[in-house]
């Protein structure tokens, strides 16, 4: 009696010969075929369709095109740089605790946020109809045509506002620093832009990095609104080339492709970038 | 006699709004003496050595550390207050540690101590990486000098953290509370560590509320209460037989 027990017991806890079943997650096969019958769909419709593949791979690498594209890589650069500068600046002032400074950084997230970025390019490059010289009188002068460029004008229309979100984005990294931090570094003798250059920004960049790799990307993307001042960027140029050959929507396809290749780039180079920043913070992913 | 004074604060009063957290505190520490002031919470102690190194600002009285004034020039019978970048020249002879350590989490051991000598002190950088590594083998962490401070226990981030303080030559160490956020186990190497550094001659004033380090270690204590000292002498006899009641019962009641 007290064998069988023990003999039964044995056999219900000994589960090496049991063969081990995968858990089958039908809910996802169904998902993926319909996405894969959907996609098939798409492509075939743009097989038939009337696009002309072989202008897309004509134009893909027109020297315009690459122009452009370097023209679009120019200016996402110039206006986030700006961006960027005015963001920490404004930011720096706006926590300063100088009213004066933080008023006019209050004022100025408040105009240039407040504005369309296409309008606030408009503005720049129309300045000339109220301005037709600046300058200090006096000193230097100069023709507001010959200055405000499409460029110029782009890049100050796109940076100044991108300043105005860029400056939040630093301010919560700033906030994000324990007060601990400040008194640490102020204990050690250090002025208030060394404090803030070596101990408070650096910090703060992990915070800020993924939300300004988002502004950047952004950026990519809103330089396209130069093309409405003639700034030669891919899209304007793309535009050129399909008023002249009507095939707009094969150009179109090819300005899309190299926004997703740079757009994909930059994704990489961000993912770097956090990491070099997150240096001696314990990974969140492994605490969850 | 009176050059051997290197903290000198007299009747110093400090408000937060309506509220009196430091009420004509006056404190003489002498120098290579160690200094403890004990207290209840809420009594000043923070706040007080904090007026010492202008992390905060008194409203009144006046400190003077190694015969300079903190904080002020004195211009005749004038007191103007000193620039940003004289409060940080006077901050560099003042170390402190404090209660949750912070460390530079983004640099390691070593880099967190070659900081200051190398950006506020203009030091070669060879030279401030020779010195903190002797400064990291004092505090018993030779080993750990490429570590980030998320990697190393409560109690070695205190070590690194007074050899962050050592590392710019300061006249005089404030501790706030070193070993309160420490668990029980990790106490005693810190303790050791400030010990080691008593006898070595350097001047400290440690707000604590360890009474059997001030016992063995500290030259003076002083007692504060509702932001005044309460009590000041010697520590043997402020722990001992203080002449307060208020001190007597508050020893007591750490006691129990
Ligand atoms: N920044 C501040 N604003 C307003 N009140 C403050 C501020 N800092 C301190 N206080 C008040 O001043 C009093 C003294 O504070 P302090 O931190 O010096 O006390 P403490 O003796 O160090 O106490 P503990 O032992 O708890 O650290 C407290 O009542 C506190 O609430
Ligand atoms: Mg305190």
């Amino acid at each position: 009696m007290v064998m069988e027990v023990s003999q039964v017991a044995d056999q219900r806890y000994e589960i090496a010969h049991l063969k081990l079943v995968p858990k089958r997650h039908v809910g996802r096969m169904v998902a993926a075929a319909v996405v894969l019958a959907l996609l098939a769909g798409l492509v075939r419709a743009f097989a038939m369709g009337q696009i002309e593949w072989n202008y897309v791979a004509e134009f893909l690498f027109a020297p315009a095109i690459l122009q452009g594209l370097y023209n679009t890589l120019i200016m996402t650069f110039a206006a986030m740089a700006l961006g960027i500068i005015l963001g920490v600046l404004i930011a720096i002032m706006r926590i300063s605790g100088n009213p004066v400074l933080s008023s006019i950084a209050v004022g100025y997230v408040w105009v240039f946020r407040g504005a369309p970025a296409l309008l606030q390019l408009l503005l720049w490059f129309n300045l000339a109809l109220i301005f037709p010289t600046i300058g200090i009188p006096g000193l230097f002068e100069f023709r507001t045509v010959d200055v405000m460029t499409p460029f110029v004008a782009a890049m100050l229309g796109l940076g100044i506002s991108q300043g105005a979100y860029t400056s939040e984005v630093v301010r919560s990294g700033l906030l994000s620093v324990d007060s601990g931090q400040y008194e640490a570094a102020r204990t050690i003798g250090m002025t208030q832009m060394k404090m803030l250059r070596r101990i408070v920004l650096p910090q703060a960049m992990r915070v800020m990095v993924p939300p300004i790799g988002n502004e950047v990307i952004g950026m990519v993307k809103l330089t396209s609104l130069a093309s409405v001042i003639q700034y030669s960027e891919i899209l304007h140029n793309a535009q050129i080339i399909y008023f002249a050959n009507t095939r707009v929507l094969e150009l179109l396809l090819v300005a899309s492709f190299w926004y997703l290749v740079v757009v994909s780039v930059l994704s990489i180079g961000q993912h770097y970038i956090e990491r070099y920043f997150g240096r001696g913070a314990k990974s969140i992913r492994a605490t969850i | 006699m009176s050059n051997d004074i290197l903290v000198k604060a007299v009747e110093v009063t400090k408000n937060f709004g309506s509220f009196r957290a430091l009420d004509a505190a006056s404190l003489e520490v002498k120098k290579g003496e160690v200094c403890c002031i004990i207290g209840p919470s809420g009594s000043g102690k923070s706040t007080f050595l904090r007026c010492i190194n202008l992390l905060e600002r008194m409203d009144g009285g006046a400190i003077w550390v190694n015969g300079e004034l903190i904080g002020y020039r004195r211009d005749g019978d004038h007191l103007h207050e000193i620039s940003d970048a004289e409060i940080s020249r006077q901050r560099r002879r003042i170390g402190m540690v404090f209660q949750r350590f912070n460390l530079f989490p983004h640099m390691t051991a070593l880099e967190n101590i070659i900081e200051g000598p190398v950006q506020v002190l203009n030091e070669p950088m060879a030279e401030a990486r020779d010195r903190a590594m002797a400064l990291l083998d004092r505090v018993g962490l030779a080993d750990k000098a490429g570590h980030y401070p998320s990697e190393l226990s409560g109690g070695q981030q205190q070590r690194v953290a007074i050899a962050r303080a050592l590392g710019m030559r300061p006249d005089l160490i404030l501790f706030d509370e070193p070993t309160s956020a420490l668990d029980p186990e990790l106490v005693q190497e810190v303790l050791d560590v400030m010990k080691d550094l008593a006898s070595s001659g350097m001047t400290m004033i440690v707000v604590t509320h360890e009474l059997g380090f001030a016992r063995n270690v500290a030259n003076t204590v002083a007692f504060m209460e509702a932001g005044k000292m309460e009590e000041v002498g010697p520590a043997s006899q402020v722990l001992s037989m203080p002449k307060s009641t208020r001190t007597a019962e508050f020893i007591k009641a750490v006691h129990n």
